[in-house]
């Protein structure tokens, strides 16, 4: 659209460096952004993508190097002077103040005097404007946490164009959203550009970059390794530019061969603590060298499904594995036995219930196993036996460094999550559960992981997969189960279905199926 | 009971609800804004001993009024330094504040006076005196209402109608004003306040120091308008019973008012009842006196029902990728 060479680029960065301590998060970085383009920075996880915005907003000062916008160098000491240049940012993480209205939320900071009620009808009046300009719906007095999660991406959109911003960035946007969502936000993202606004996209996802960008840069461990035309490049030329190698993007499988059931669950229901039904009466099957995926936008009781299979929580209903009753009701059982009857449980959050973040590697990998006999000398711990235990499992599952003796925290998130599936994995289970395996995990160590899952599968053992990521789900399963408000809205094969029928069954609705 | 008992014993209800619910919506500010206060206490104590030492020396209340509130801005000041710039925990801050108080007030005072940690008890200029209301002597001999107006409505100190005005100026503080979106907006979700331009160190500081001057106040009404002079320890938990009404009160001003209202009245019963004879036994003072904390205690347990605190308060802000 802007070809032309007069025109200054909308934001124009020089030779940005910025280090933490012994970290250089970023490295001499200059990039050139057109207006009225979308712009998308890719990169893996610590590649240095929200450092430099972070930069560009005014959280954190630069080292070295310059900022122009528009043409003009303009300094950003904090981010009134960003949003004073035009800048407006959608975090990944909302930054609203949930039991505000939304126009509360919107005036918040860029009121236009010392009483409420002028600032309120104004921004009352523009909000309506907004609406009807970029298709941006909102009540504007809905509390923040009653609406859904689009909703409240699309209030942070709105305080940005609220206090006129030019120029948007927005990381990690789809992240939290369901694929009818995602779609929305990309439309209204095109809606203004043609307005002339100027986007910057910070994602991992790299079918957004190719669906929805104009340029893209890739960005490799604090450095800018390419800026191309997106009309230029492909996804695996992207891939190999972030990685630094090539990478299969696509997982190598042969076709699941089933054997006997594994797993079976009957009519099976979760109360959570307040009382609110999370899992409403599910039935579903797993079986032997098969791996079943559940997708489904997160909150919609895959999480509470896991938990009570792994003996976290308690439910009511019938679980068998291997043709035994499992106890559901938490009076007898919990993580430990189920791991005793061949259950093997990665947990979503890894860093709340996978691992201890504080602890070293090698006690990290005793947990749920510290009364193995093999870890024991008399009464004690055999220390020295897990840590080479340990030394093993990083090795074989390829975690850097393969340093037993360093604390959880300090590995990447691929490489912790690597840790927990080596705890897992290896101790031989029938039946593994694992949920949002590669969650926060960049694409060297995806690839990795889903090897490992598959070669699991090959290997004859059940694994029962939930993921929010539908390119997850497509990648792993030999059948997959769509969950949507604590229901199975029913099974699919995945190369009997696509994205549009799953993200339909995703909020809800389905479609009968073709016989 | 008869009437005029009544009325009196809510009279001694409106002057012992006056230093709670000062300080409830001291820490109402504080709170709101995200900083856990458990040193209004202290803070109450410190100002009781200021303002009466000052009076004392000076001979004017209103000299001791100001010392009062610059003694308890100190102790915010301590408080905002701790746990807003320094990121420290505000817990451990308050307790500190709260010791500080206690050991300082009496050891001052014995050294300026030396009247075993006591003020000299003040004199009528030392202290705030009743104000009659217009008309109240006039009025009192209209039946019923009479009687309501000039002994419950007037005859208090000017302190007393201050605290009054304090909770709706709070409401509209809070919820009509630019300030007020930002402070509740900061004790909820810092983050926001800060990418929206906003600094969060210096609206918590500013609460903090709200906090501080409705602690002075509430401290000098203590001594030179409640009793006449500074004793050892004469908060007497008044600063925790306040934290108390706050959480009952759901930390919203005019649910503030009622519960310390509803405290205070407790405290009038203890203070006019002291031995209820029961025929086989006397219930003795001491559960009299003990009556308002070990109602405070059910209520907190039983009564309240679901209090949401401000989100993000207890909490240093530090910013965050």
């Amino acid at each position: 659209m802007n070809t032309a060479a007069d025109i200054s680029p909308a934001i124009e960065l020089k030779g940005i460096s910025k280090a933490f301590g012994p970290v250089q998060a970023n490295k001499d970085i200059s990039i050139r952004v057109m207006p009225g383009t979308i712009h998308g920075i890719i990169g893996e996880n610590g590649a240095g993508k929200s450092t430099l915005m972070s930069i560009l907003y005014g959280f954190y000062k630069a080292d070295k190097g310059e900022i122009f916008i528009s043409g003009k160098k303009t300094l950003i000491p904090d981010s009134q002077a960003a949003i004073a240049a035009g800048i407006g940012m959608v975090f990944q993480h909302f930054k609203l103040v949930e039991n505000f209205t939304v126009l509360e939320n919107i005036i918040l900071g860029a009121e236009d005097g010392a009483m409420l009620r002028p600032s309120l009808a104004k921004a009352r009046q523009s909000l309506t404007d907004l609406a009807s300009e970029y298709g941006l719906d909102v009540d504007p007095d809905a509390i923040v946490e009653n609406l859904s999660v689009g909703h409240q991406q699309r209030v942070e959109i709105l305080k940005a164009l609220y206090r006129q911003a030019d120029i948007l960035i927005l990381d990690e946007p789809t992240g939290v959203l369901t694929p009818a969502e995602a779609d929305q936000l990309f439309r209204i993202l095109n809606r203004l550009r043609e307005e002339g606004k100027t986007i910057i996209l910070i994602t991992h996802k790299l079918r957004e970059i190719m669906d929805t960008t104009d340029t893209v840069s890739v960005m490799r461990r604090g450095e800018m390794t390419a800026t191309v035309k997106t009309s230029e490049t492909s996804p695996a030329g992207l891939a190999e530019l972030m990685v630094g190698r090539k990478v299969l993007l696509q997982v190598d499988k042969v076709p699941a061969t089933p054997k006997q059931t594994v797993l079976e669950v009957e009519n099976l229901r979760v109360v959570d603590e307040k009382g609110v039904e999370r899992v409403k009466g599910i039935s579903l099957d797993v079986k032997a060298g098969e791996i079943l995926g559940i997708a489904g936008v997160a909150g919609n009781g895959q999480s509470e499904l896991l938990e009570v299979l792994g003996g976290i929580t308690s439910g009511t209903g019938v679980i068998r594995v291997n043709g035994q009753d499992i106890d559901l009701t938490g009076n007898s059982s919990d993580g430990q036995s189920r791991r005793a009857r061949g259950i093997a449980h990665v947990p979503e959050d890894r860093q709340r219930e996978g691992l201890i973040m504080d602890f070293m590697a090698w006690e990290n990998t005793a947990f749920g196993y510290h009364r193995d006999p093999a870890y024991q000398s008399g009464i004690l711990m055999n220390n020295a036996a897990i840590r080479a235990d340990t030394e093993g499992k990083m090795q074989r599952f390829d975690v850097r460094p393969p340093n037993p003796k360093l604390t959880a925290k300090n590995f990447s998130g691929g490489n912790q999550q690597k840790i927990v599936l080596a705890r897992e994995i290896e101790r031989n289970p029938d039946l593994l559960l694992i949920g949002q395996p590669t969650r926060g995990v960049d694409i060297g160590a995806i690839e990795f992981i889903h090897q490992q899952i598959v070669a699991l599968r090959d290997q004859g053992k059940a694994i029962l997969l939930v993921s929010v990521e539908l390119d997850e789900i497509f990648a792993l399963s030999d059948r997959i189960a769509v969950m949507f408000d604590g229901q199975l809205m029913g099974f699919r094969d995945p190369a009997k279905t696509d994205e549009k029928e799953l993200g339909l069954m995703m909020a809800g609705v389905v479609e009968e199926e073709a016989a | 009971m008869d009437f005029l008992t009544i009325i009196q014993v809510l009279d001694s209800t409106v002057r012992l609800a006056t230093p709670l619910l000062l300080a409830c919506l001291a820490g109402l500010f504080s709170e709101r804004a995200g900083i856990f206060d458990i040193g209004l206490e202290g803070k109450m104590l410190a100002a009781a001993f200021f303002s009466a030492a000052i009076a004392a020396m000076t001979g004017s209340v209103w000299l001791g009024l100001l010392a009062g509130i610059a003694a308890s801005l100190f102790l915010s000041g301590i408080h905002g330094l701790a746990s807003i710039t320094f990121r420290g925990n505000q817990l451990i801050s308050g307790v500190a504040i709260n010791f500080l108080a206690a050991g300082m007030t009496v050891l001052i005072a014995q050294s300026w006076f030396k009247q075993g940690g006591r003020t000299p008890s003040l004199m009528s200029e030392g202290r705030f005196n009743p104000i009659e209301l217009p008309f109240a002597e006039a009025l009192s001999d209209v039946p019923f209402l009479g009687p309501i107006y000039s002994e419950l409505i007037s005859g208090h100190s000017i302190l007393v109608y201050v605290a009054l005005a304090a909770v709706p100026a709070t409401w509209w503080i809070l919820f009509r004003t630019r300030f007020g979106l930002r402070l509740r907006a900061v004790g909820e979700n810092p983050a926001a306040v800060d990418t929206a331009g906003v600094s969060v160190v210096g609206l918590r500081f500013a609460a903090v120091a709200i906090c501080g001057v409705l602690c002075g106040i509430a401290g000098a009404y203590l001594a030179t308008g409640l009793q006449a002079g500074f004793v050892k320890d004469m908060t007497a938990g008044r600063g925790f019973i306040a934290l108390a009404a706050l959480i009952f009160a759901k930390w919203r001003p005019w649910y503030a008012l009622s519960a310390c209202l509803l405290f205070g009245f407790l405290q009038a019963i203890a203070l006019r009842y002291q031995n209820i004879d029961l025929g086989a036994f006397t219930v003795p003072v001491q559960v009299m006196d003990a009556l308002p904390y070990i109602l405070t205690v059910v209520i907190l347990a039983g009564f309240v029902g679901k209090a949401v605190p401000p989100r993000a308060g207890g909490e240093p802000y530090v910013k965050e990728r």
